[in-house]
């Protein structure tokens, strides 16, 4: 392996990591609180299609961010209006969002295929500018949605663990009828963590279509959401482990699109196949172990006391 | 006799409470005075438990009134009853495993600042525990914790919550004797203080040995109220059951005979087994079931009694040892051969384990009974219907009707149909995980019956039990597991529960008997 | 006996109530999403004006239908079919690949055998490639190393760029070089087609499966210990049943049946492998079934009801000049409203 391919790796690990990590944190507080919500995937789809659209008819990608935001959070607060509110069944909610994600993404981003856009803003610390191998690459020069990835992580780790609203999220998940119990009221929690995660899910969509890619084209999450399910699992629930597997698959991912630009011989379309197949490695390599960090009431519908 | 004049601190007045065709409460009152036990006594299904509900606020009543020092309240929630300072300590723990002893507890205190100092909340824990006799690790995982010492978390979860009305459902029931002594330590300490603690049990000797005033309940009625001085265990007896009801279960029938030295019917030989997550790992059990003879388990919760059951039926898997049954090595038999062979498993709650309950009763019966009644691709329906006919009526139960759902059953319908399925067969084994718990004194003493009878006509029993008296009058033998280990091995009526209840807690040595 | 008569006629009332309200969910999402497409600037009456003369109005419209649920139904019982031990299959999409990639490698390597060998072989070929993928997610789950619902929707992102590795690579047909599809099947590989329609003898390989599924669910032990599993799965274990071997075989059949859903596909209709042979046919498969109940007559309405849905996809593309996939509001917007309606039981895990 030269330098210059792992640079570009490295670079191009950080900048499509981005996305999972926001998606995986976001994910990471709606299953603290009980929820699986595999409609992640219909979540960065609207973010990504709303994003682009708006930043396309606006002009601006931060309005397109704002926006994108917005849709995520209103969008799993309807899957929160089915699961917490109608008390419907979990799995099946999350793959009617992923239908309405499809649908609604297209929907929304007919109009502005092939539109040409001005995508975030990236800069580079001046300081970093002076190192002769950073300069001819892409590293460090970054937008801000990946500038804040971490801290946002950490600020993440911080309210589940160090609140008091933490602590009503993580007893929810682990046992409702406990928080419930205790005086707190586990539908609101459930609300809140759902709109919380919605707005990152929505920010991680915006990422891939107002900075990786600057195009709006159908289905291009390509299953991000599911992939980022899976790190939940593969960071057991925490947050802060959730930013090596964003970079380990942001690197994957990276190195295919370093090999395919440098023509190897490997066909573009096994090379496509190792984000999945990593992340059917990393659960089968993390399965015996899942059981005891998982939230004990994921999955479960509270159906209230009496 | 605390302060009769005084006002109450917690009284309710003519509560009733209705759930479908059931009265659970019926125009009940109680009072409760600060710095008094005051026990409230009845046997499953008395309205002990509803009542309790309706003074925490998770159960509202359909009629009558809850005073708080005189005034009278409304409790929607137990949200309003805390604020009151009325706490409860239930049955099933309301702690989470997975979080610590200090995250639970600030989990539960409503004047927690949104971001909070941890060491502030464990200044508080390591005072109050002190104060009270309940030490408890405020950084240890409520998952590492013995039940003792969940309930201590329980109850510091209150003290710190500012409660001053404790209502404990049967908070003996999982404590082994010398933590039940320290539970009533605890208790003096409280009265001391000024709290006042209801105490719910069907337990008369605890009743007898730490309450100030005692009301008992009986079908959801008040039958009557007692201090300490007039109570004894046989007014308690007949203000519980009424004229000529069941007593509490004593010791019947004769010590059989020292069963046939036989090949033994099944035998663990050094057997262990791994365990995930919160199971408990089997170390090197050497266990012998004789034919005629009862074994008794006893162990406090989680020290292995399920998952010895599960080796035996075949769930887990040995990691060394080997495991016979009649004579034959059973080790790596598959769950089906070992049925097949003659072992039966009477559960706990047979809905969760041993039935289906969206399936009809003629479908249940069929489950489990291995390939006896396979015709080709489909189920020889009429023969199975007349084996288990048969069954029916050989154990004395009404035959149900075969189409509607299991889950439309009621609960002794329920277990009657599973046994009579297990007993089909003739099974030389059975075994029994807590087969008695949650039944009521009736069932209770039935299954019993029918386990004994197994054992008269010649097969072995393994009843795994938390009950000591349960053991006591039941088991040939008695082995106590502790950590997933044999602590000790007695015989018939050489035991006494104080010895056992150290072995179970891991307080004493292990020794044989 | 005026009891059974009784007892037909409570029934046939509960069908005609079941129907009715199937025809009002429909109504109240059709009306859902003709507020979004009016919203969007469209006209839905002409939407579905359209998608009615398509479809239902004539005789080629009709065939097109059936043609459609040739592989909805076969993809709707690939997930009913686990449904019923409690396991969630949204593989369908990936498992059709795969028994259309098998299937294709079965007729492109034995060009030279008869009918009679070389048809049976692509159809068994096609079940093995759809079982494989099944059965992957399947010793998984019980192994109790991957939850299935993921692992199968993994695999849906696999199996096409397994399909297109190779039509793109070694099985590329040198007559077609603008557009990436393998060469032509020999015709002894082809299902039959009927009526000078495009419909063909998968229809037939549909309705088969479907009895055989209402049979072995409802007649034989084996149904009877596939739905212990699915109503109580930790009774099942205890009582003897082979819990582990049953979910390796039912999503290794269920993924068998979406494979030859996708044998079908190439076998029937397109006479070549080629990328984009599925619209979503797997994840409407997991619609159909779910709103079914996993109930065999339920299946055959709702995979009508969805061939009807699906093809106001193409009525939207052709007419409106909208993305096919935005009927996938119309399928989230029946999911929702059946969603909002029926509580959960249990847990879903």
């Amino acid at each position: 392996m030269t330098t210059p391919l792992v640079l570009g790796v490295l670079a191009g690990a950080v900048l499509s990591g981005t996305s999972l990590l926001y998606a995986t944190l976001g994910e990471t507080i709606v299953e603290r609180s009980g929820i699986v919500n595999l409609g992640l995937e219909g979540i960065l789809l609207i973010g990504a299609s709303v994003g682009f659209s708006v930043a396309a008819a606006s002009g601006s990608a931060w309005l397109g961010l704002a926006a994108a935001a917005a849709a995520g959070g209103l969008g799993n607060l309807l899957f929160g209006w089915l699961v917490v509110t109608r008390k419907a069944n979990q799995l099946a909610s999350g793959l009617a969002m992923m239908f309405f994600g499809f649908g609604v993404s297209a929907l929304v981003g007919a109009p502005y295929v092939g539109a040409v856009i001005v995508g975030l803003p990236k800069w580079r610390p001046s300081w970093l500018d002076g190192l002769p191998w950073v300069r001819s690459t892409t590293l460090f020069n970054y937008d801000l949605l990946t500038w804040l990835a971490v801290p946002v992580a950490i600020l993440v780790w911080w309210a589940l663990f160090r609140t008091r609203w933490g602590l009503g999220v993580r007893a929810v998940g682990e046992s409702p009828a406990a928080a419930f119990a205790a005086g707190r009221n586990p539908a609101v929690l459930q609300y809140q963590a759902l709109s919380s995660g919605g707005v990152l899910g929505g920010l991680a969509g915006a990422h891939l279509s107002l900075s990786l890619t600057l195009t709006w084209a159908e289905y291009m999450t390509a299953g991000r959401g599911f992939i980022a399910i899976a790190l939940v699992i593969f960071s057991k629930w925490h947050p802060l482990r959730a930013i090596a597997g964003a970079l380990l698959f942001g690197g994957a991912e990276a190195l295919q699109l370093q090999l395919q630009a440098r023509g190897s011989d490997i066909s573009p379309f096994l090379l496509e196949m190792a984000p999945y197949l990593l992340t059917i490695l990393v659960l089968l390599a993390w399965g015996g172990s899942r059981r005891l960090a998982a939230p004990a009431s994921l999955g479960r519908t509270f159906y209230g006391s009496d | 006799m605390t302060h009769p004049v005084s006002t109450p601190l917690l009284e309710v007045r003519g509560i009733s409470k209705r759930y479908g065709a059931v009265l659970a409460n019926d125009q009940v009152d109680l009072s409760l005075y600060g710095g008094e036990v005051h026990a409230l006594l009845g046997e499953n299904g008395a309205g002990k438990s509803t009542l309790s509900k309706i003074m925490y606020g998770f159960t509202r009543p359909d009629s009558g009134e809850i005073l708080l020092g005189g005034k009278p309240v409304d409790l929607h929630s137990p949200r309003d009853a805390r604020a009151l300072g009325i706490g409860m300590v239930f049955q099933n723990f309301l702690l989470i495993p997975a979080l610590s002893v200090l995250e639970n507890i600030a989990l539960f205190l409503t004047d927690l600042p949104p971001i909070f100092r941890r060491e502030a909340v464990e200044q508080r824990i390591r005072e109050f525990g002190e104060r009270f006799g309940l030490v408890v690790d405020p950084w240890a995982q409520v998952r590492q914790l013995s039940v003792g010492d969940q309930q201590k978390v329980e109850i510091l979860k209150l003290l710190l919550a500012q409660a001053r009305v404790l209502i404990l459902d049967e908070p003996t029931k999982v404590l082994a004797p010398h933590e039940v002594v320290a539970l009533f330590r605890v208790f003096e300490v409280l009265k001391a203080e000024g709290y006042s603690i209801l105490f719910i049990t069907h337990k008369l000797r605890e009743v007898v040995a730490c309450a100030d005033r005692i009301t008992v309940m009986r079908q959801g009625r008040v039958e009557g109220r007692l201090t300490s001085g007039q109570a004894d265990v046989d007014t308690l007896v007949t203000m519980m059951f009424g004229e000529g009801g069941a007593g509490e279960p004593t010791a019947t029938g004769t010590v059989p005979e020292q069963p046939p030295s036989t090949l033994p019917i099944f035998e663990l030989r050094g057997a262990s087994s791994k365990a995930t997550g919160s199971e408990t790992p089997l170390k090197n059990l050497d266990v012998s079931i004789g034919a005629g003879e009862i074994v008794g388990v006893a162990g406090v919760s989680g020290s292995g009694q399920k998952e010895l059951g599960d080796l035996i039926l075949g769930l887990r898997p040995l990691s060394t040892g080997s495991k016979w049954f009649c004579g034959a090595d059973a080790s790596s038999w598959t769950i089906a051969r070992i049925r097949e062979s003659g072992v039966a498993f009477v559960p706990e709650d047979p809905l969760v384990m041993a039935a289906v309950p969206g399936m009809s009763v003629r479908e249940n019966l069929v489950l489990g009974t291995g390939r006896r009644y396979w015709k080709g691709a489909t189920i020889n329906w009429r023969a199975l219907e007349v084996a288990m006919g048969k069954s029916f009526s050989a154990l004395a139960f009404p035959v149900p009707g075969l189409d509607p759902p299991m889950g439309a059953l009621s609960g002794g319908n329920l277990q009657r149909v599973v046994i009579a399925r297990e007993m089909a067969h003739k099974p030389k084994l059975v075994v029994a995980l807590y087969p008695t718990r949650g039944l009521d004194v009736r069932s209770a003493l039935s299954v019993r019956d029918l386990l004994r009878r197994v054992r008269d006509g010649g097969g072995g029993v393994l009843l795994i039990s938390e009950d000591l008296e349960e053991l006591a009058e039941m088991a040939d033998r008695l082995l106590v597991l502790y950590g997933g280990a044999i602590a000790g091995e007695f015989k018939r009526g050489v035991w006494q529960a104080e010895q056992v209840g150290h072995l179970m807690t891991g307080s004493k040595e292990a020794l044989h008997a | 006996m005026p009891e059974a008569r009784m007892a037909a006629a409570l029934r046939t009332s509960q069908a005609v109530r079941i129907s009715l309200r199937y025809a009002l969910v429909c109504a109240v999402a059709l009306a859902m999403f003709a507020a979004i497409l009016l919203a969007a600037g469209k006209d839905p009456l002409k939407a579905y004006a359209d998608t009615f003369t398509y479809t239902l109005a004539n005789a080629y419209g009709f065939s097109e239908l059936l043609v459609r649920m040739t592989p909805l139904l076969l993809a709707a019982v690939a997930v009913a079919l686990p449904s019923r031990l409690g396991l969630i299959n949204v593989g369908g999409e990936g498992q059709l690949y795969l028994g259309a990639w098998m299937a294709s490698a079965g007729a492109l390597m034995f060009p030279g055998l008869p009918a009679w060998i070389l048809l049976p072989l692509v159809v068994v070929m096609g079940f093995l490639g759809g079982a494989i993928w099944g059965a992957i997610p399947g010793v998984l789950r019980a192994a109790k190393l991957v939850n299935e619902t993921i692992a199968t929707l993994l695999l849906n992102y696999i199996a096409p760029l397994i399909v297109s590795f190779f039509i793109f690579g070694p099985w590329r047909a040198v007559d077609s070089s603008a557009y990436p599809q393998s060469s032509a099947f020999p015709e002894a590989a082809r299902l039959p087609s009927f009526f000078n329609t495009r419909i063909h003898a998968g229809i037939l390989i549909s309705l088969a499966v479907l009895l055989a599924y209402w049979l072995i669910m409802e007649k034989t032990r084996w149904g009877v210990e596939m739905r212990a599993i699915g109503g109580n799965p930790e009774a099942a274990q205890r009582l003897g049943i082979p819990v582990a071997v049953w979910i390796v075989i039912a999503l290794a059949i269920g993924g068998g049946l979406a494979g030859l859903a996708g044998m079908g596909e190439v076998m029937g209709i397109h006479g070549r492998l080629r990328q984009g042979l599925s619209p979503g046919y797997g994840f409407t498969g997991f619609l159909i079934s779910w709103l079914a109940g996993g109930r065999p007559l339920g299946i055959l309405f709702m995979a009508f009801l969805f061939a009807i849905i699906t093809s106001a996809g193409d009525t939207l593309q052709i007419t409106q000049g909208l993305p096919y996939s935005v009927v996938n509001i119309l399928l989230a917007m029946i999911l929702f409203i059946v969603l909002a309606r029926r509580p959960a039981r249990g847990t879903a895990k």
